[in-house]
């Protein structure tokens, strides 16, 4: 690796790190979402209004803020519970905020994707004498996750761009080797043109594997 | 452990920040919707070149983190003597105007994408009809296709101004002072990272549901024919 005076190496450690950021916070992120979309379509009024408040405040505060406030206030919860200072290990921070953000708005897709499954569909399977938890896994959410597919995995292409922001408090990522290399090559558009080729790559293959995903859902409506 | 005072004493320190990223994010949308258009126009040309030109620029901007893209104009423009030494360089060594460009360009291939959609979907029929009406091809352009192709991104691009307000939290990664940043500062200050970051998104939250609510009334107020 000549062009990259020695550094491909840990760039490439950067990338598998990044994608350990990004899946991490899909699966951390997914959780939150379902979570989020359960309080949202609740009973209760109040489990709604705190879903619908996550949603709404997590949604319109930049990413890097949250970053900021789980890094910062994380040490800081840390240190008062502990008595003493604590490092905050920067991966669980950054997936920790990336989650959040990724799980507001998969929490919004999901209540899409379910409230667009018509009220017809759960009146005929109960009337053919499905329990309620057979309507919910044989009936609604098969359609509702056809429906979700492509904004859910539009959201982790965004999702795994967004891991970048995590290297500002230091999460050793992609981004980071990038900066590293750098500041001791001092040729940063060397660097950053091949970090941001290799995140290319990365939203590449995430965006042919939906390709490949959403023609596989609709084979059912076709066959 | 909640100090609310500090919520209140935060508050105006963050308003100098808030007018940053107001700034920001009022120069990022103008130069990105201007840039727009002719990233739209270069898609739907008939020329291999300029589509394939508009559709490579789009992928990547939109295929890479904005980030990448700010630090690349801001320390990668430094790697090159002939920027150092050109006419740009009093531009490109500023952070201000670097956050502007790059996000302005990022701002540009999404809503570029959206434009060309959008014009590509104004049905054909009403270009003949404007036409033979006596219309130029650019008068049938800018009085016909663009207005109705507007129209109908009006939301996606309600959407677009929602992020480029977010997405200019970055300017705070190269030593601006913007909302992000002031915050980021004063919680060095006041070692109070809960007030602070609170009082922060309550500022981002009430620019950007003003944001929303102000595209909304737009989206009513255009659709008044419908």
């Amino acid at each position: 690796m000549d062009l990259l005076h020695g550094f491909g190496g840990q760039l490439l450690l950067g990338t598998i790190s990044t994608v350990q950021l990004a899946l991490a916070s899909l699966v951390v992120g997914t959780l939150f979402g379902a979570f989020g979309c359960w309080m949202q379509l609740s009973g209760s009024r109040i489990l709604r209004g705190i879903g619908y408040l996550y949603a709404a405040v997590i949604r319109g505060v930049p990413d890097l803020l949250v970053v900021f406030a789980i890094y910062f206030g994380g040490s800081l919860t840390l240190a008062t519970l502990t008595g003493r200072y604590v490092e905050i290990n920067t991966f669980v921070a950054g997936v920790v905020a990336l989650a959040l953000s990724f799980g507001a708005y998969a929490a919004e897709i999901a209540r899409g994707a379910l409230q667009s499954v018509p009220n017809s569909q759960r009146e005929a399977a109960r009337s053919v004498g499905l329990t309620k938890a057979q309507t919910l896994w044989t009936v609604v959410l098969p359609q509702a996750a056809r429906m979700a597919l492509a904004p859910f995995g539009n959201q982790f292409i965004v999702l795994v761009k967004q891991t970048s922001i995590v290297s500002i408090v230091g999460a050793d990522e992609l981004m980071r080797k990038a900066a590293e290399a750098s500041g001791a090559t001092r040729q940063p558009f060397t660097m950053y043109l091949a970090a941001a080729c290799i995140y290319l790559a990365l939203t590449g293959l995430a965006t042919l594997l939906l390709e490949w995903s959403e023609r596989r859902a609709v084979r059912a409506y076709t066959h | 452990m909640f100090d609310f005072s500090l919520v209140l004493t935060a508050l105006p320190a963050l308003g100098k920040g808030a007018l940053l990223t107001l700034k920001l994010t009022a120069l990022v949308i103008l130069f990105g919707t201007v840039l727009a258009l002719p990233v739209a126009l270069a898609r739907n040309s008939a020329s291999t070149w300029l589509r394939t030109g508009a559709n490579a620029y789009v992928m990547f901007f939109r295929g890479t983190p904005s980030l990448v893209q700010v630090f690349l104009l801001y320390y990668g423009a430094s790697q090159f003597d002939a920027i150092q030494h050109s006419v740009l360089w009093p531009i490109l060594r500023n952070p201000f105007w670097c956050v502007v460009i790059a996000l302005a360009l990022n701002s540009a291939s999404y809503s570029g994408k959206t434009l060309s959609a959008a014009l590509a979907a104004v049905p054909k029929g009403l270009q003949e009809a404007s036409f033979s009406l006596g219309l130029s091809r650019p008068q049938a352009f800018l009085t016909v296709d663009l207005p109705l192709a507007l129209r109908a991104a009006l939301p996606a691009f309600g959407n677009e101004i929602i992020l480029t307000c977010k997405a200019t939290s970055l300017a705070s990664t190269v030593t601006l002072l913007d909302l992000t940043g002031a915050a980021r500062l004063l919680t060095s200050e006041t070692y109070a990272p809960y007030e602070v970051f609170l009082s922060a998104g309550l500022v981002y939250l009430a620019i950007n549901y003003s944001l929303m609510f102000g595209m909304r009334r737009l989206e009513i107020f255009l659709n008044y024919s419908r």
